[in-house]
């Protein structure tokens, strides 16, 4: 596998309510910021260019055509879309220059969640004849494993809160983040149970937003002239929908991914992990087999923000750019979908 | 932007009316169901997995050997629900639980109507409190209940015997649509009968709609620029087919129209003319419906009618005058 760099990454504030601003006008802004960075025009200027979105969010048939508009698509490009979160777009992107079919490529995500009740709207990608009729939420299965795990003893709501407290510290120096602040494990656990075992700030918030991301051949970077990480590896594993034949303690399909992905081949000083509930960053902590000594989650995480779609792009994004100010030598980023992580990508970026 | 624009929106629920093929698997199991019966399937090594799949999660075999199991088990996990959403199977608090039934080796998801979260525990004993009426869906479980709950089994008897074979599974989601801020200062400005483009800085291309964006450039479009209402017919359909809820009666002229200054069309009735005398290249004009009807909508224009001025010879239409000037 060649290395392909990470040369611009943008992403805009993690917000609960974007109001007057279409996708098109979310897109624009963090294009213009990677077109920027890299030196470029326009997407006419890379050789592909891929999207993640879902239009459940916001209720609009085809808005991920209409972001399109964002693109300056004439004369036309080589375009395609996924409908889950951008790191899946990057790893379409990865594998066009893999096969040499691009140089380059600009990725993007955005989502607006705002306009529906998102708990309700991810009930419907569940199985249609089990679950989906039934309009049991993420947020139910996120609370059943982290009982399972409280009671087998394998976490503490301490921990739980402990994840909460550093998410907020560290999303503090994060200009982009919407819950931050200083708050102590004992605040935390003072207040009430949500969906039980669940408190309210175990969970990520919900927000709008868009992030974008360019990446190229190692050749092509050093044509640009700028800065940049590089992918050494990078892997996603998805386990069955039967939730009832999964194993809700651990993630093996973050194991697995981790695995092929060479995570274990070197120290790894940072790591953004996509946890939408706080038991989870321990759960993956463990799949991920990190030491205490990697920095987890410096931006806070998507328990500070989560753009559903984009969220997963941003933290690779967030380890590239960290990686390339010099924060570190070696990291890694995961991003998730699904019910209690069901499907993880394991992304492990080097400085250069 | 030029100034922050105002937020518009509206209430919508968005119907996804689908029925859904079952499978022979799917529909053995929700069959089984409408007799007030489980089944769960043997899975390759043996388990019996609940709710059935067609395929082993593991080996990946396709699986057919059903198996009979209780309507009674174990809750092997739970969430409180405090605060239910519309959508949810109950008004009042609730547990969501993956439920071991005995017979089964693995738990399947449904919720329990317990008093308080205090009757809730891992390891409690549920049953299935059944549908007065089954029809054959997951929802035929009207929930479980702690097992010691005395249920009044006043069932009507399913007298229904074909196999289920497909479901109706319709699904409805609410929103609240905000419009773009492009949209949103194009709509406030229709509102006071004016119609206003917005023109892009790198071609000058001048877009009526707006979205905010020139598709050509990927730039954002900021001037605005306003209108005539003279515009050319680009093309037109005759509609013959009567269209429900559609107060116009067939058959009519919908038109692709270009108004003067701008490059892109959009579409709108055509209306005072003979529709065998619409033609491409035809000049015509907006007829507005009285002020105190004008709203956030571009109805605020009934129709467009023909004027006595020259026609546009076809290869100018769409290419008029570049950025409007």
């Amino acid at each position: 596998m060649r290395d392909v760099a990470i040369v611009a990454f943008a992403q805009s504030d993690c917000v609960r309510d974007a109001g007057a601003r279409n996708e098109v006008e979310l897109i624009m802004p963090v294009l213009q910021e990677v077109y920027k960075q890299t030196g470029i025009n326009s997407a006419q200027d890379v050789d592909f260019t891929c999207s993640g979105s879902c239009d459940y969010q916001q209720g609009a048939a085809f808005a991920f055509v209409a972001g399109v508009d964002a693109l300056g698509a004439v004369p036309p490009i080589k375009e395609s879309h996924v409908e889950m979160d951008a790191a899946w777009a990057l790893y379409e992107s990865w594998l066009k220059i893999q096969m040499g079919q691009a140089e380059s490529a600009l990725i993007y995500g955005f989502g607006k969640s705002s306009p529906g009740e998102l708990p309700i709207v991810l009930s419907q990608q569940l199985d249609p004849y089990y679950l989906a009729p039934l309009w049991v939420d993420t947020i139910a299965f996120a609370a059943m494993q982290a009982r399972v795990m409280l009671e087998q003893g394998l976490i503490t709501e301490a921990e739980m809160a402990e994840v909460v407290a550093r998410s907020r510290k560290n999303a503090a120096n994060n200009p982009h983040a919407q819950l931050k602040g200083d708050v102590s494990v004992d605040e935390l656990l003072a207040e009430p149970e949500y969906e039980s075992p669940l408190r309210r700030h175990d969970c990520c918030p919900i927000s709008d937003g868009a992030c974008a991301m360019i990446i190229c051949t190692v050749e092509k970077a050093k044509e640009w002239g700028k800065p940049y990480a590089v992918i050494k590896g990078i892997d996603h594993r998805i386990e069955t929908h039967h939730i009832g034949s999964r194993d809700l303690t651990q993630s093996i399909s973050t194991k697995q991914a981790a695995e092929a992905a060479g995570v274990a081949q070197g120290p790894v000083d940072i790591a953004e992990l996509y946890a939408p509930f706080s038991h989870q960053e321990i759960i993956l902590r463990r799949a991920l087999n990190l030491s205490d000594d990697t920095k987890v989650n410096p931006s806070g995480g998507v328990l500070a923000g989560n753009v559903m779609m984009a969220s997963g792009l941003s933290r690779i994004g967030e380890v590239a750019m960290r990686l390339i100010n010099g924060e570190g030598k070696r990291g890694v980023a995961h991003a998730t979908s699904g019910p209690c992580l069901q499907q993880n990508l394991v992304t492990v970026l080097e400085a250069q | 932007m030029s100034s922050s624009a105002e937020i518009l929106s509206q209430a919508f629920t968005l119907g996804y009316t689908y029925t859904r093929s079952t499978g022979p698997i799917v529909g053995q199991f929700l069959t089984a169901l409408r007799d007030r019966k489980m089944v769960g399937i043997k899975g390759s090594d043996g388990k019996v997995l609940m709710p059935p799949v067609e395929f082993d999660p593991v080996s990946a075999q396709a699986l057919s050997d059903f198996v009979d199991v209780a309507d009674c088990g174990v809750v092997q996990t739970w969430s409180w629900v405090s605060e239910p959403r519309k959508a949810h199977p109950s008004d009042k608090p609730f547990a969501w639980a993956l439920i071991k039934l005995d017979g089964a080796d693995t738990p399947m998801l449904h919720w329990v109507d317990a008093d308080d979260a205090a009757q809730m525990s891992t390891g409690m004993r549920v049953k299935a409190r059944w549908a007065e009426k089954t029809q054959g869906l997951i929802s035929d479980i009207n929930g479980f209940v702690p097992e010691a709950t005395a249920l009044s089994e006043d069932y009507q008897a399913n007298e229904a015997e074909e196999p289920i074979t497909g479901i109706d599974s319709p699904s409805y989601l609410t929103y609240n649509f905000t419009a773009g801020g492009a949209t949103a200062r194009y709509l406030a400005e229709l509102k006071k009968g004016k119609l206003v483009g917005q023109r892009c800085p790198s071609c000058e291309n001048v877009y009526i709609p707006p979205r905010g964006s020139c598709a050509a450039c990927g730039v954002a479009t900021t001037d605005e620029v306003e209108l005539t209402n003279k515009a050319t017919v680009e093309s037109f359909t005759i509609v013959y087919i009567p269209i429900p809820n559609n107060p116009i009666k067939p058959p009519y002229v919908i038109a692709n129209l270009v108004l003067d200054g701008a490059n892109i069309s959009f579409l709108h009735l055509l209306s005072e003319c003979k529709n065998e005398d619409v033609r491409i290249g035809m000049r015509v004009e907006a007829v507005w419906k009285p002020e105190e009807e004008w709203g956030y909508a571009m109805e605020n224009i009934q129709y467009f009618k023909p004027i006595d001025e020259p026609d546009v010879p076809v290869e100018e239409i769409g290419k008029l005058k570049k950025g409007g000037r």
